[in-house]
């Protein structure tokens, strides 16, 4: 493990891996299985990942979304006699502007009501006619506020009234956005660890069919680091096209099929947006870094088998 | 050059070669004849460092082999040209660019490899083959092809295995001709061959040593050959 370790390490820092040699690059044979496996399975893989890392992303996005967006807000809910509603509704203000960390409070007018019932009961819904409890919005200042003394002190002077934090609701929703994130992220590590498995099952194969070519190659003086090279350079730079074509094929069926309009919706917000789209190089660059530590441990494992 | 000293090889438990003690000095030209499986090839594997003795030592350019590690011994192959029976080559690039491979392998491309190689192709005969394909190539042509190869680093060391198996009369003498101007300018020479009047043609023109293997063993052949 550790000449593994100081040979690659030796490899890089001497740069036979990164230096060009167009005779070097020619000594692997061009085509055969190997090279169309390599091409095709980083592609697909490529491809899984971008959706494995997009869904992780979004995930993130929606979590904090969630956190954020509801995190400093809360509802009160005044239930009351129409007679009695006002004074309640007066109360409650009052208790809330004492309240220390308590931003504003604004009660949440008729027409703002019909909006917010409008998907249920329709635009012409008479909810004059209903006795419908008074809502005020509360927004938190940074610091917050004592939930549970705020509770004791409404249902001391305005009985009617349920204070509506939205913790109950959004917990279980920012945790599942964090599971979610985590299933994705957990995915797209399993794609990478298969996509190395299988460049280093290339990679052997490869080495395998061109015996004769690395029997030349060391008949005629080649170090262990050129034979090496020859076969990590070929296969560093097929996993990359490969990997550049699935990710570009994911990015366009993203693009085709996330609807611009619904990204602002909470549970269809799926997708990349703005700068997420360059998160997307990480993966190419990953699978090329994959391919040359798994080439170069297999070349490295099959050419000491050959002494 | 290459030293035996009492080195003996054996393979899967039973012995091929044993107790071998030879000194193959600078600037000779030595045959190894003997029968089929005897041991020729075994032999001259161990004269370039692809097989290492059992017991005994053998020392290269005054190296020991058993202490050489993979590198060391690929460092020294590149003095040492070695031309196959079944020449081996990489079928996908031409024979200019499969003589050339020991240059870009030992990194010693410049501007002067053009005219080598052009020389060295005309010395072998196959100017007019520049962009063949190896598997294009008659026996004679391969055989040239792998000789041009092994002297293109100017190696001190040429070792042939049965280099004349593949080929008829005429292309034997021609390679023979070859082998015996690369020794007049000073290169030791190793050449396997079964075919004794292609070595009876040689010791006309050379002054060579025929060593015989034989139950396992080495010996230096007379006049009796």
């Amino acid at each position: 493990m550790m000449n593994y370790i100081f040979g690659l390490f030796d490899a890089l820092m001497t740069t036979r891996l990164w230096s060009r040699d167009a005779q070097r690059d020619r000594v692997v044979p061009p085509t055969g299985y190997t090279a169309t496996l390599t091409l095709f399975s980083s592609a697909v893989m490529a491809f899984l990942s971008v959706f494995a890392l997009t869904l992780s992303i979004s995930a993130s996005r929606l979590s904090v979304y969630w956190g954020d967006a509801l995190a400093n807000s809360s509802t009160l809910q005044i239930s009351a006699r129409a007679d009695q509603m006002e004074t309640q509704v007066a109360l409650a203000l009052q208790i809330l502007k004492t309240t220390s960390g308590i931003e504003a409070a604004r009660v949440i007018s008729y027409e703002e009501q019909q909006k917010l019932l409008e998907p249920w009961f329709g635009p012409a819904a008479p909810l004059q006619r209903l006795s419908l409890p008074t809502l005020i919005d509360i927004t938190e200042a940074a610091s917050g506020y004592n939930v549970e003394n705020l509770r004791l002190r409404l249902a001391a002077d305005v009985p009617g009234a349920i204070l509506d934090d939205h913790a109950r609701w959004r917990r279980p929703l920012v945790q599942a956005a964090n599971t979610l994130w985590a299933i994705g992220l957990f995915c797209a590590l399993l794609i990478l660890s298969a996509s190395g498995a299988m460049i280093t099952l290339a990679a052997r194969a490869s080495m395998s069919a061109n015996s004769q070519v690395i029997a030349v190659l060391r008949m005629i003086g080649a170090h262990d680091s050129y034979v090496a090279a020859a076969f990590v350079q070929r296969f560093t730079f097929r996993t990359l096209i490969g990997s550049l074509i699935g990710c570009a094929l994911a990015a366009l069926l993203l693009i085709t099929f996330t609807d611009p309009t619904q990204q602002a919706a909470i549970l269809t917000g799926l997708g990349l947006e703005g700068r997420d789209w360059l998160r997307l190089i990480v993966i190419p660059v990953l699978f090329t870094v994959l391919a040359l530590l798994a080439t170069y441990a297999a070349a490295h494992r099959v050419l000491k088998g050959l002494s | 050059m290459i030293k035996f000293d009492s080195a003996s090889y054996s393979y899967t438990g039973s012995e091929l070669l044993s107790d071998i003690t030879l000194d193959i000095a600078s600037g000779a030209f030595h045959f190894v004849t003997g029968p089929s499986g005897s041991g020729k090839t075994t032999f001259l594997k161990m004269c370039y460092g692809e097989l290492r003795p059992n017991t005994g030592a053998v020392q290269i350019f005054d190296q020991d082999l058993g202490q050489m590690t993979r590198d060391d011994i690929a460092s020294m192959r590149r003095k040492i040209g070695v031309i196959h029976q079944d020449c081996q080559f990489l079928d996908h690039l031409n024979i200019v660019d499969n003589i050339a491979l020991p240059l870009s392998v030992s990194q010693q491309i410049n501007p002067n490899s053009e005219t080598q190689l052009k020389e060295l192709l005309a010395w072998v005969g196959l100017t007019n083959r520049v962009n063949a394909m190896p598997p294009e190539l008659s026996g004679g042509e391969r055989q040239r092809v792998a000789l041009a190869r092994a002297v293109i680093m100017s190696p001190d060391i040429i070792i042939a295995d049965e280099p004349t198996g593949n080929v008829d009369w005429e292309m034997s003498q021609r390679l023979l001709k070859l082998l015996i101007e690369l020794n007049k300018m000073g290169k030791t020479v190793l050449l396997a061959s079964h075919d004794l009047s292609l070595i009876r043609l040689a010791k006309s023109h050379v002054q060579a040593r025929v060593l015989r293997i034989s139950d396992k063993r080495i010996r230096i052949a007379g006049a009796d050959l």
